[in-house]
């Protein structure tokens, strides 16, 4: 079942600016894990926005589960259904105890207390910060504080979130800790996942991966079909995986081999195949 | 440099001060302080003194902390001490030579002086050190909410002191940051006339001020993300309830303020 | 002689206090002139307070920096002339850029240093070319740019002033693939033209592999190696687990090499590695 629906989708700031995308059709199924890419100013967050109606359409319609983003009398049980989490993580969190920001969704909501300490434990733990939860924010890492923000964002239920560059400041293991959260939430809990990313190692962790260029998408397939586009990928601004490239340097040379390949376990079964 | 700096800074533990609730902690403060000023005689004094190191140690806060919080009101505390010593020229004289001139009242007063000062400080810094600042916002909305009636914004205010109090850490290592960076491109921070410091605060100021605005702007769409619309409708995970403990400790403290006042009226 | 040199050098955070940290331990290392240094070490690794000694910002607890074979804090005064010599790009700069142009911002270093008017000019224009910045956008202000230009500008301000030394703490952090593409190649230009000493600070063994003639590894506060790339990567699986991000194709010839197959040799870049298979290939006649 389709969870997000933009159907021409429109939007600039104001009447004199242009527009950032134009016409955009783009669905997302309930449950699955999709990556956007694309080069910074190519709209991809704007977009996002626009999911959890901190941006309304300038032309064009946006359901969240059906619901229009434009009805104003629903917006909270839109931003409940879509959360989202940012690329810097000093900026997101409120509070100055870690338990205390993951419950400011559920405040805001009017839960009852007893339920919002229970909700609260329960995302901590899903993001694996209960040890945690009495730290203040400036005391954690980078990933830590990205990983209390997810919390953060569970603690509402929602059936999607979208991350807009989450990794993008953090260093290589807290940015390994966010993925392994991102993807647990997704298989365990069956939370609907749109990444925003510039690592291409994380997007061909996707199920799906959708490029955006001016406003536009460009590609929407699988990874291993998307990543194949080296050279329109190259030409958008964008990479592939290293082991993509190699792959596919190596069919330029005249190996005979298949180039649908993302990821080092696959590399190296295929490399040890053509050398032994 | 600002990394020492302790002064409001929460010390998380389980003592039963820690449990206290915090709107009857700022009572108690408050009742203390006044406690002190009230107080005229060493007896009173001993009295604040019995209150507030029996306070410490019931909440486990290492000595240590509270000796640091004390440190940048050294400077204040030997002036205060060598004001009273060599200005007070009443009462016994115990040392004299030329024209200085030491009395007993002096001394007293000093003493008595730089005492009530670090009791103060010592114990205003409990309360920040046993109260989280969350907490102390809560404990402040709650106290405030009387106002409510005057719409006066309560919760606004609270949540401005989060927001302030969350930011403090990260704001202090930002400046940091931008001195070190500045410094890098030449800045001299250090020397130089006063028109060349003041010029030379311009190239820190202003990036603190863009980067502040900026975090401004996405903190304020995070918080929407997470459906904040004001107080209305709000509720609190950790509501303020008070017990028998509460009401103990608060009569412990107005016997203190009895017991100075009476030994008051006894001079 | 190598232009920066550290003995025994040790910093030591807060000290006397309970906060007390170590964030450089003992630390004995030479980098000769001209070298394109990759400095790699996870968070908290030591790395960037290492780098902040070399242009004194920092003053080592014990031990001692030498530049050009001087101890820098042999005289307090000069320590100014030291961080015109070494200059330092912190992790993301753009948040250091205050003036009202960018012409004037990339200005304030030489302008520190008391250059002529000609001087500066002729200074501001050249390196904004070297990061591709064109003649419009110097009259621009900082603010109105977007974030690639935003942090350019910030390292042609470092660049301006002619260091000896470029250290850079992270340059390409948070940029899309394309921004950091740009920046990295402009470093490594600006590098082969004034033939200055670079050390690129980097979570990415990825980003440092494609151009460091030397890699410097930080780890646990102490120096764990300091090498050229071939002697560094012969460790890759202990750098891995140290967590830091190995090259993914590194990491596909760490595995062949689990699964018995090995084949003698560090690899670290695509090209190179293509080349190898390619070669394996033709010798078995295959290709």
């Amino acid at each position: 079942m389709n969870l997000i629906k933009a159907e021409k989708l429109s939007f600039r700031y104001d009447d004199e600016s242009e527009y950032v995308f134009r016409d955009l059709d783009l669905t997302f199924r309930q449950g699955e894990m999709a990556a956007v890419l694309g080069h910074n100013g190519c709209g991809k967050s704007t977009f996002a926005k626009h999911l959890n109606a901190i941006l309304l359409p300038t032309g064009g319609k946006v359901y969240i589960d059906g619901i229009d983003t434009c009805d104003e009398s629903k917006i909270y049980d839109i931003r409940r259904q879509v959360g989202m989490v940012f690329q810097n993580p000093d900026n997101q969190i409120v509070a100055t105890i870690v338990e205390e920001d993951v419950a400011f969704a559920l405040e805001n909501l009017g839960v009852p207390p007893k339920e919002i300490r229970e909700r609260v434990d329960e995302a901590l733990q899903a993001v694996g910060m209960y040890k945690y939860r009495m730290h203040s924010p400036h005391q954690l890492s980078g990933g830590q504080k990205q990983r209390v923000a997810i919390a953060g964002i569970i603690a509402m239920r929602p059936k999607c979130i979208v991350l807009d560059e989450p990794t993008a400041m953090l260093d290589p293991i807290g940015r390994k800790k966010v993925m392994n959260t991102i993807k647990k939430l997704n298989n365990q809990f069956g939370i609907t996942i749109i990444l925003i990313t510039h690592y291409m190692e994380e997007a061909a962790q996707c199920g799906r991966v959708i490029v955006m260029d001016e406003g536009k998408v460009l590609l929407d397939d699988e990874p291993k079909e998307v990543f194949s586009h080296i050279e329109l990928l190259k030409q958008v601004g964008l990479d592939v995986p290293q082991v993509t490239e190699f792959i596919w340097e190596l069919k330029k040379k005249g190996v005979n081999i298949d180039t649908h390949i993302i990821d080092e376990e696959e590399c190296s079964s295929i490399l040890l195949k053509l050398l032994s | 440099m600002f990394r020492d700096i302790t002064l409001g800074q929460y010390f998380p533990g389980n003592s039963i001060v820690h449990r206290l609730d915090p709107r009857f902690k700022i009572i108690m403060t408050v009742i203390f302080i006044v406690t002190l000023f009230i107080g005229q005689s060493a007896v009173s004094l001993e009295l604040g003194g019995v209150f507030c190191v029996m306070a410490i140690v019931l909440s486990r806060i290492p000595w240590k902390l509270i000796l640091k919080s004390l440190k940048p009101i050294v400077l204040i505390l030997v002036i205060t001490s060598l004001l009273n010593l060599f200005f007070i020229k009443d009462g016994l004289p115990v040392f004299e030579w030329r024209f200085i001139k030491i009395t007993e009242t002096g001394i007293n007063t000093s003493v008595f002086m730089v005492v009530r000062i670090a009791l103060l400080i010592a114990g205003t810094s409990l309360l920040t050190y046993t109260t989280s600042p969350i907490m102390l916002t809560d404990a402040i909305e709650s106290l405030l909410s009387p106002l409510k009636a005057v719409r006066f914004p309560v919760h606004d205010l609270a949540m401005m002191m989060t927001i302030a109090l969350r930011f403090v850490p990260t704001l202090i290592e930002e400046t940091d940051k931008i001195m070190s960076a500045q410094k890098a491109r030449g800045v001299d921070l250090d020397g130089g006339k006063i028109m060349d410091r003041i010029r030379s605060v311009v190239p820190i100021i202003i990036p603190l001020f863009v980067s502040a605005v900026r975090r401004a702007g996405e903190l304020a769409t995070a918080m929407e993300c997470r459906c904040y619309r004001g107080g209305v409708g709000r509720t609190k995970m950790r509501s303020l309830k008070f017990g028998p403990a509460d009401i103990i400790a608060l009569l412990i403290s107005i016997y203190f303020l009895a017991a100075v006042i009476f030994v008051n009226a006894k001079l | 002689m190598a232009i920066l040199k550290t003995e025994q050098l040790t910093y030591t955070y807060s000290q006397g206090s309970p906060f007390e940290k170590t964030a450089v331990d003992n630390v004995d290392i030479e980098i000769e002139e001209g070298e394109f240094v990759g400095v790699i070490g996870h968070t908290g690794s030591g790395k960037s307070t290492l780098v902040q000694h070399f242009n004194g910002l920092l003053r080592p607890t014990s031990g001692r920096v030498l530049l050009d074979g001087k101890d820098i804090w042999e005289d307090k005064k000069n320590i100014r002339t030291v961080r015109f010599r070494v200059g330092l790009v912190f992790q993301y700069p753009e948040y250091q850029l205050f003036e009202e142009t960018v012409y004037r911002d990339i200005a304030f270093g030489p302008r520190n240093m008391g250059l002529s008017d000609a001087e500066i000019d002729s200074r501001v224009r050249s390196t904004a070319m070297a990061v591709g910045l064109s003649d419009d956008i110097l009259e621009r202000s900082p603010f109105e740019l977007s974030g690639g230009q935003k942090r350019r500008a910030a390292i042609a301000g470092v660049l301006a002033m002619y260091p000896q030394v470029l250290i850079l703490d992270e340059p390409t952090a948070g940029l899309d693939p394309k921004g950091r593409d740009m920046i990295l190649s402009q470093i490594e230009d600006y590098h082969k033209r004034s033939g200055c000493t670079v050390l690129l600070v980097s979570h990415s063994m990825e980003d440092v592999a494609k151009f460091a003639t030397k890699i410097l590894v930080m780890n646990e506060s102490r120096l764990f190696c300091y090498d050229t790339p071939q002697a560094v990567f012969k460790r890759s699986e202990e750098i891995y687990d140290m967590g830091l991000s190995v090259p993914q194709i590194t990491r596909v010839f760490d595995i062949m090499k689990k699964r018995g197959f090995d084949i003698h040799d560090e690899i670290y870049t695509v090209k190179y590695a293509v080349e190898l298979v390619a070669n394996e290939l033709r010798k078995k006649g295959r290709l």
